[in-house]
């Protein structure tokens, strides 16, 4: 619908995200992980945030930044026990976060779903564990299913290699992760690349995400990102 | 109890790959289950997936073929084979889901005679859950199997007859390959294929579930 916005800087990327808003945070890991824009919401103020993202953050920067900064009320993930999730640790032991762990491939499916219009769905996965417990079951063709629903975001943050001037989008490597289907589930959507380039400059054929699907781009230094200076 | 030796986590790991058929895509869990890679011969056509995304992947990256995008799912910096291909998660779990993987190998803090997979959570209290891609794995691969220590540190066995861990999947494993013997779980047993250091009677007394032993004799 309307055209993307191409911006100067992760600050002004980020502008306007409301208090209690929920965020689909891309990211394996540090891979994909959109640490500007995470790192500029720090700045920008934005509190008792909902994140659905695969892990509670690495280290010190980005998400575990955001979560240190008690920003984050509840998270959405599969996987927040790391080696270097100390500040996840810390926030989930004190009680001061909510946590709703979701199997890695229903969480992906469930944002899949919610950009691709779909109701619910029906998956294998976790019948008859813990975490079906108080879900709708099915057997279909003699094997158990748990009734599983959308995940939709007010916004998304991705990190993606590189956008054209009208938001089509190009990763790399694992770094893609989540991006593709977050891009499609939130309301605006929100893209750090390492590079900016013209309309054409991207073979069609090879474009990821189309650019339908994204509102806002800012260019970033990953070198600088890293150290904090990006601001 | 006496402390029985089995064999050791490469032997076992040695094992685990020679029962991987060429041509097969496999998932390789975290820990102990990646060491499997280290023993697949380069001709034998097995492809990797890693749930974060790639079919293809290589060895772990060394000095300056590491590349923060590129990692496994351990998080480990990799290497890309050619013939390489990358997707999304949703596609990534979508291809375990759908059964397009022919063997996945996990670890496991148990598994029970019927195959059922307790690996994702203690379910002490205070012990912060975390499943990632496990349960998809075990439901969704078209094999599962378990490569495993047949004993805890203080000797209690990790095959039982029910598992007392929250579980991950139900009746989802194959095979488990442990230090002293390797299992293969069948509809309606569970047989005993190798014995590392260990006699099958012995076996019996260690673990509290039938077994049925087929390994093969050494000609009398």
């Amino acid at each position: 619908m309307s055209k993307v916005v191409i911006v100067d800087s992760a600050l002004e990327a980020v502008a306007g995200i409301p208090d209690g808003a929920t965020l689909l945070v891309g990211g394996f890991g540090s891979a994909g992980q959109p640490v500007a824009l995470i790192e500029a919401l720090l700045e920008g103020g934005a509190r008792e945030l909902t994140v659905v993202s695969n892990n509670a953050g690495n280290g010190d920067h980005g998400l575990a930044a955001l979560i240190r900064q008690a920003r984050v009320r509840k998270i959405v993930c599969s996987f927040p026990r790391q080696s270097d999730s100390w500040h996840f640790d810390a926030a989930w032991r004190a009680g001061a976060i909510e946590l709703e762990l979701v199997p890695q491939g229903t969480l992906a499916e469930r944002i899949r779903a919610a950009g691709a219009g779909i109701g619910a769905f029906f998956t294998p996965t976790g019948f008859g564990t813990p975490l079906a417990d108080g879900k709708e079951t099915r057997v279909i063709d003699g094997r158990g299913y748990l009734l599983e629903y959308p995940l939709r975001g007010d916004v998304a943050l991705i990190a993606a290699h590189k956008a054209d001037e009208l938001g089509n989008l190009i990763y790399r490597k694992t770094a893609r992760n989540f991006g593709p289907i977050m891009a499609a589930a939130a309301g605006t959507t929100i893209v750090q690349v390492d590079d900016i380039v013209p309309v054409g400059a991207l073979d069609p054929e090879h474009v990821v995400t189309p650019c339908l699907y994204v509102d806002r781009v800012v260019r970033v230094d990953r070198n600088l990102a890293m150290s904090g200076d990006i601001l | 109890m006496s402390t029985l030796t089995g064999i050791s986590k490469d032997a076992l790991a040695r094992i685990v790959a020679a029962d991987i058929l060429p041509g097969s895509f496999v998932n390789l869990g975290i820990g102990l289950p990646t060491r499997i890679s280290n023993y697949l011969p380069p001709d034998s056509g097995v492809m990797l997936h890693t749930e974060n995304g790639m079919l293809g992947m290589g060895p772990e990256a060394a000095n300056d073929e590491i590349d923060p995008d590129l990692v496994n799912a351990g998080k480990v910096p990799v290497t890309e084979l050619p013939g390489a291909s990358y997707f999304h998660h949703a596609d990534s779990f979508a291809i375990m889901r759908g059964g397009h993987l022919d063997v996945c190998v996990l670890g496991a803090y148990q598994v029970s005679a019927r195959g059922d997979l307790a690996n994702w959570h203690t379910g002490k209290p205070g012990d912060i859950p975390a499943v990632g891609g496990a349960m998809d794995l075990a439901t969704g691969a078209r094999q599962t199997f378990v490569m495993m220590n047949l004993l805890t540190r203080d000797g209690r066995p990790k095959l039982v007859s029910e598992c007392n861990y929250p579980l991950t999947g139900l009746a989802c494993v194959t095979r488990v390959y442990t230090d002293l013997a390797v299992f293969l779980i069948q509809p309606d047993r569970v047989v005993v294929r190798d014995l590392f250091g260990v006699d099958f009677s012995t076996l019996t007394t260690v673990l509290e579930i039938p077994l049925v032993d087929q390994t093969q004799k050494a000609a009398p």
